[in-house]
């Protein structure tokens, strides 16, 4: 069938084909027969389409490569065209940068300028720091100089910062700092008086030392030039000679000694010096109130020191340019004593130079010569004396005027360090005086500012006291009338507490009488209950036991159930009744089950059916065949139902048993044991058996359901309705 | 069980019967043998009183229960 379809389909399909293909050739060749005419009109209209679509594409490119915007709404909207434009116009052009990195430049470059700003600023100051006329004082300058440039610094910066937000800082804010600036005052001027008496105590030192030390070269050139005089003074025996000359030579060292360690020592005070009054200038830089007097005492100690050194080192001086003279003198002499010995030993070669022992060793001539030499030079000498004092007026000027020369100097020099001390000691006097007028000035301020605290803190009390007696009475007058209100509240709270508390309570009372009745009828219900419960338990188990009937074997007897039943229903007068209302055999025997007696009527029915003519008059051998040979001849219908009412042919046993075949069929045993109860005659003797077990079975069931029935009345009855 | 005993009788009428028809043949047989020179009349007659004694058994133990007793009683009018 789906092969004839398919075929036909096929067909038709073939059919269409052809007819269509059949149709074309006709349209073509009818086309190729005008195509002359046409050729040139469809020529045109092939131009003039190829036209407009070239012209389209070459718009569109054109358009796209001025407006990008333009481009990329095709390239979306016409899948390969962005193909097309990157060959025709290139890459399309990259996306615009946006603005966002702007505000991040910003930013940074207003940092930057900050820094600048600020390094700006250091720097004007380093260089001011560094135009400094002490270059020793720098090292110590510019430790301390930037602890106090930078917290302006800083300060200047963050003014910067705030200027946008001028905000006035909270007062917290102002006491913090405050706190903070008395802090770092204070350890500026710890760490200032720390510095100063550091460098104080180490100048004193050094110039103790110096001080010593001049002094001790002082008396060191004393010394030596009081040997040197006494070298000089030629008196002395000539071997005690070379032991002062020994202890000249010793003293002469220990100057030159003394004196090193004096300069050493000088130049080491005057560099501390140097130091210490660095120091004092930085400190007065930081320009800390309260480290003035300190100050102060630092200036006055360094200006003693400097003084007690200028006038150990003029001694030094003085001393010094006497022991020149002292020198020159015994250069003078040495030189004397060097050229006649000089002359005498060119006199006398062949003495040797030490002219201590002259006195043992020289002979006449030597002694002669000598003698001569020793003339000729004192007449040289002479000669020398008298132009020496006729030259001596001359040169006491010069020398005089050379003394007050040197003189004047001294005294410039005195004066001009005298002119200092003094400035100094003005200075200080100043500034002392200056300091003691500021003291002066900030105690009278002071108390001026107490007082008026004192004549603001009067009236502030005043002011208080009458607020408080005023705010007084008005918390009273609210206390007392809110303590009414709270009062009456209070009181009618307690009174409707206890209202409804008897309310309450009498419900209370009531509900409970109503519970403890209901319980009580609950309990008896309940009791009821069980009871009832007990009594379907046991009915249950005795339905129960009629099942235990096997096919051909009756149940278990009935006995224990029932005395079970009995037990339980000991009050009630209905059960027991029915409970004894049960026949003997089925309590010691049991009874059959339904089933059981079905299955035994049929046999009956047999048997029945063949001794249906035997009765006490027909009862021979030849009956009995008679009988049996009716039964098989009889033709009837096993199971016919029973008519409502019996008439008498309906006692027939045929009849009969075939009304009894359909009631049990249809499990009335009771209306099957009736009619079986019809029979009569030998059929009946026959039947009398199962009659008497159908009629116990009928019997002991009649009464168990009525038991059950009871029991579930019963049992309805104590339900109680959820 | 009353439906057996039907067929009780009836098994006791056919054992009954067997015995007495054997019996009847046999003493019918010997009496042909021994009196009657084997003839076959007795064994007929013996067979047929057999089988009659087992029928007459049989009916009367099926009627048994129709059957009335009776019993004389004698009693004095004092």
């Amino acid at each position: 069938m789906l092969r004839v379809c398919w075929k036909g389909a096929h067909a038709a399909a073939r059919q269409c084909v052809c007819g269509k293909v059949k149709a074309h050739p006709l349209q073509l060749c009818r086309r190729y027969s005008t195509a002359g005419d046409s050729g040139s009109t469809a020529g045109k209209i092939v131009a003039a389409s190829l036209l407009t679509v070239g012209g389209g594409l070459g718009g569109t490119i054109l358009y796209a490569k001025w407006d990008p915007k333009f481009r990329a709404n095709v390239e979306k909207s016409v899948p390969y065209s962005d193909q097309l434009f990157e060959m025709a116009l290139g890459p399309p052009p990259p996306p615009l940068v946006t603005l966002q990195k702007k505000p991040g430049k910003i930013e940074p470059l207003q940092i930057s300028s900050l820094s600048e700003a600020s390094k700006e600023s250091k720097q004007p100051k380093a260089k001011a720091k560094k135009s400094d006329p002490a270059p020793v004082e720098a090292p110590a300058a510019v430790e301390e100089a930037p602890a106090p440039t930078p917290q302006t610094l800083k300060d200047e910066e963050c003014k910067d910062h705030h200027e946008p937000v001028l905000k006035e800082r909270p007062a917290e804010e102002v006491t913090a700092r405050l706190a903070q600036q008395d802090k770092a005052e204070q350890d500026a001027l710890a760490a200032l008086t720390a510095g100063l008496e550091e460098s104080l105590g180490s100048t004193a030192k050094t110039t103790l030392q110096a001080i010593g030390a001049q002094e001790a070269a002082l008396t060191a050139i004393a010394a030596h030039t009081n040997k040197l005089k006494e070298a000089m003074d030629s008196q002395t025996p000539p071997d005690e000679k070379s032991s002062q000359w020994k202890a000249l030579n010793e003293a002469l060292s220990e100057r030159t000694r003394a004196m090193e360690e004096a300069e050493e020592a000088l130049l080491k005070a005057k560099g501390e010096l140097e130091n210490l009054s660095g120091v004092i200038n930085s400190s007065k830089q930081s320009k800390i109130n309260t480290a003035r007097p300190q100050i102060l005492a630092a200036e006055e100690n360094l200006h003693s020191m400097i003084v007690d050194l200028d006038k150990v080192v003029t001694k030094v001086q003085t001393a010094q340019t006497e022991a020149k003279i002292v020198s020159q003198y015994s250069e003078l002499v040495n030189e004397a004593k060097a050229q006649f010995q000089q002359e005498l030993a060119n006199i006398t070669p062949e003495i040797q130079a030490n002219w201590k022992r002259l006195s043992g060793k020289l002979s006449a001539d030597d002694l002669n010569s000598l003698i001569a030499h020793a003339h000729r030079r004192i007449d040289q000498l002479n000669r020398e004396l008298a132009e020496q004092r006729v030259r001596e007026q001359i040169h006491i000027e010069v020398a005089l005027e050379q003394q007050k020369l040197e003189d004047q100097k001294a005294l410039e020099r005195a004066v001009v360090s005298a002119l200092e001390h003094s400035r100094e000691d003005m200075r200080l006097e100043q500034e002392k005086k200056a300091q003691e007028v500021r003291e002066v000035m900030e105690a009278e301020m002071r108390t001026q500012l107490r007082r008026q605290a004192a004549a603001h803190t009067d009236h502030l009390r005043d002011v208080l006291k009458v607020q408080e007696q005023e705010l007084r009475e008005e918390a009273q007058e609210i206390l007392n009338s809110k303590m009414m209100e709270q009062e009456t509240h209070y009181r009618r709270l307690t009174q409707e507490q206890l209202d409804t508390f008897t309310l309450d309570m009498n419900a209370a009372y009531a509900r409970l009488k109503g519970i403890e009745e209901a319980i009580d009828s609950h309990v008896i219900a309940e009791e009821e209950a069980r009871k009832a419960h007990q009594l379907w338990l046991s009915v249950e188990a005795l339905n129960y036991t009629l099942k235990s009937a096997g096919a051909d074997f009756p149940t278990e007897p009935l006995e224990g159930a029932v005395g079970v039943i009995k037990e339980n229903c000991a009050g009630n007068e209905f059960a027991q009744a029915l409970a004894t209302a049960i026949p003997e055999e089925s309590l010691s025997r049991g009874i059959y089950s339904e089933a059981s007696l079905r299955a035994r009527f049929f046999d009956i029915r047999r048997l029945a059916r063949r001794v249906a003519l035997i009765d006490e008059t027909r009862n021979s051998l030849y009956q009995y065949f008679l009988s049996y040979l009716q039964s098989v001849l009889l033709f009837e219908r096993e199971q016919v139902a029973p008519p409502a009412k019996l008439a008498p042919e309906d006692l027939d046993t045929f009849k009969l048993l075939a009304y009894a075949n359909y009631s049990i069929e249809r499990g009335d045993l009771e209306l099957a044991a009736k009619f079986v109860n019809q029979l009569r005659g030998e059929s009946q003797r026959v039947a009398q058996d199962w009659l008497k077990e159908a009629r116990l079975t009928l019997e002991t069931k009649q009464v168990i359901s009525l038991l059950s029935a009871y029991a579930n009345a019963v049992g309805l009855g104590t339900t109680q309705a959820p | 069980m009353s439906e057996k005993e039907l067929g009780q009788k009836w098994d006791r009428c056919l054992a009954d019967c067997a015995v007495k028809f054997g019996t009847g043949l046999g003493l019918g047989i010997v009496f042909s043998v021994v009196f009657f020179k084997r003839r076959t009349w007795p064994i007929v007659f013996g067979t047929g009183l057999g089988l009659g004694m087992a029928y007459s058994n049989c009916q009367n133990d099926l009627r048994s229960r129709y059957v009335l007793h009776s019993k004389y009683f004698s009693f004095e009018q004092k």
